[in-house]
């Protein structure tokens, strides 16, 4: 397995992952207590990389922040590198292609919170966002760990946005399944059976805690 | 000048009837105002605009000079700084959390010392003390109600409203709850409000009561006034044509007590406890007036009264009796009327079998108030 490759692939993972929790929350926290009328285009908006073939988001994210469009230059100058074939380009897009694996999870567990215990936080003088970290986190935390868990994985094996937005940089963009791509090619077999192996073992342990959590949520009312 | 909490209030809703409720509440610490109506009658609509967790389109909210709601100035106090204790219908407590750091909650910004003090104390004066450490999934229906009532009381709130606190639990738990709720009430000192459809809680645990139907107020008054004298027809169907009377339970034999009310004897079923003071609801259609010389009757009540008035209404007749000086209101067929001769100075009996005589105890107020 190439070393190189492992590291990055975790490493992303685990930006990805992080940076969900920080966007990913607060929409699903919106989605889940938002009575907008509106609401079901944000949600489809959201929902779209589910459906979506990776290179057609890829392509896009290509285009729209290309070295030579407004948003392109932008992120140029805030990041000194252009968006095409570098790593944050790449953590950019796994962001938005995971979005859906972390955001659904997480509104699903948030909109199952009691809100009467909500308002009771705010009869008690509490304020919204310490009642939201002192009530409805603690009360959510399966379905938050769930998606963290899934967006992870999902990150871990993802192909063809990669492909697209990073390209086959070695140290940079390469990532576990690029390499497994070019052991085949290169008709290495032995060589992607190891890293896929690898990848297959983590997606089903990923799975069997995601599963296990949904099934147990930490039960308070039992005795 | 005596403090106040005057509402004017009118909720619209996008699929229902609107809510429109004004009135005025006396503010007497441990003193209880019952919200009293059918379902859907808009009470926890106003209910939830009291404590800011619901925000009608027009009307005022002022408590003891302080405005929490003008509509029109677009002046709206949020819920964290009305200082509004509000303990829910299922008590709404933090299942992740134990019995201690659920009635703590509302003790943020306390140091920790005086903070644990008032857990203490307050657990202490709910009964709960031995169960801090437990979760609320761990008690039983009363226990997790007074932790309820803990929580909601231990920021030291300006005003407690209760929403149906009864209602979530089983029958035999709620009838011995009942007198227990309103000794915690008079013991927390805060005037409190109290939603309630049930008969029974609105005289066990109230003051004065305010009667809402078809989402407006309807009358305003004493607890036994409001039962004992409908304003209106409306408010009657609501309440149920029932006379009221404060009582005192005089004696408790074989299941049965007998009660003083007003210079009337009268007995009926014991409703247990060791409270003496009390309501006694006679149901004006379950009176039967008799010729005044008796014949022998199962009914162990048999009270000899003079036809003050009489009102018909419909098939029916309103009879205002008055026995040795209490009203009493029975509710009979014209034709019976018709047959007794019953007019205003005609002599009668009124028969009441025990069963029918409900025995509300209560704990009375401390003062009574004109």
């Amino acid at each position: 397995m190439d070393p190189a490759a492992l590291r990055l692939s975790l490493w992303l993972a685990t930006l990805t992952t992080a940076l969900l929790l920080v966007v990913g929350v607060p929409i699903a926290q919106w989605l889940a207590t938002s009575r907008f009328r509106l609401r079901f285009l944000v949600e489809a908006v959201v929902a779209l990389p589910l459906v979506l073939p990776p290179t057609v988001l890829g392509f896009y994210l290509l285009v729209a922040l290309s070295p030579r469009s407004p948003a392109g230059r932008l992120w140029e100058a805030a990041l000194g590198r252009p968006f095409p074939f570098s790593f944050e380009g790449l953590l950019a897009a796994s962001v938005l292609y995971s979005l859906p694996f972390a955001v659904q999870p997480f509104a699903a567990a948030l909109a199952a919170v009691d809100p009467r215990l909500v308002e009771a936080s705010h009869t008690l003088g509490v304020s919204r966002l310490a009642t939201f970290f002192r009530v409805t986190v603690p009360l959510a935390w399966h379905g938050i760990v769930a998606g963290a868990v899934l967006a992870f994985a999902h990150t871990l094996g993802e192909f063809g946005v990669v492909l697209m937005v990073g390209g086959n940089v070695a140290g940079e963009t390469r990532t576990l399944s690029i390499a497994i791509f070019d052991h085949v090619e290169a008709l290495e077999y032995a060589a992607a059976n190891a890293t896929a192996a690898f990848l297959l073992a983590v997606s089903f342990a990923v799975l069997l805690v995601v599963y296990a959590l949904q099934k147990r949520p930490l039960r308070w009312n039992a005795r | 000048m005596e403090r106040t909490l005057t509402f004017d209030l009118e909720r619209r809703f996008p699929d229902g009837p609107a809510v429109r409720a004004r009135a005025a509440v006396p503010l007497d610490g441990g003193r209880v105002t019952v919200l009293f109506g059918p379902s859907g009658a808009g009470k926890t609509t106003v209910l939830r605009a009291l404590a800011g967790l619901d925000r009608p389109q027009a009307g005022t909210i002022v408590f003891d000079g302080e405005t929490w709601l003008d509509a029109s100035a677009r002046t709206f106090l949020p819920p964290q700084r009305r200082r509004v204790g509000l303990v829910f219908q299922d008590h709404a407590l933090f299942p992740h959390l134990t019995v201690a750091r659920n009635v703590g909650y509302g003790l943020g910004g306390t140091p920790r010392a005086e903070r644990e003090a008032r857990v203490r104390e307050l657990a202490g004066r709910m009964r709960v003390g031995d169960l801090l450490g437990r979760r609320p999934g761990q008690l039983s229906g009363g226990e997790r109600q007074r932790v309820a009532l803990a929580r909601a009381l231990a920021p030291r709130p300006r005003l407690l409203l209760l929403d149906e606190p009864l209602s979530s639990l089983d029958a035999p738990t709620r009838d011995a709850l009942r007198g227990e709720l309103r000794e915690l009430l008079e013991a927390a000192g805060v005037p409190a409000i109290l939603v309630t459809h049930d008969r029974t809680e609105a005289l066990a645990l109230g003051d004065r009561m305010i009667v809402l139907a078809g989402g407006a107020v309807r009358q305003v008054g004493k607890v036994h006034e409001v039962f004992s004298a409908p304003a209106d027809v409306e408010v009657a169907r609501t309440v149920g044509t029932e006379n009221v009377l404060p009582a005192r339970i005089v004696a408790r034999e074989g299941g049965l007590a007998a009660v003083d009310a007003g210079g009337l004897a009268l007995t009926g079923v014991d409703p247990g406890g060791d409270i003496a003071e009390a309501y006694v609801c006679l149901r004006a259609e379950e009176i039967v007036i008799e010729e005044a010389p008796g014949h022998p009757t199962s009914a162990l009540n048999r009270l000899s009264a003079t036809v003050a008035a009489r009102a018909d209404e419909g098939p029916l007749a309103r009879i205002s009796l008055d026995c040795g000086g209490v009203l009493l209101v029975a509710l009979v067929t014209r034709r019976s009327a018709d047959a007794l001769g019953l007019v205003p100075g005609r002599r009668v009996a009124a028969a009441v079998k025990a069963p029918a005589v409900r025995i509300v105890p209560r704990i009375p107020a401390p003062r009574e108030t004109a």
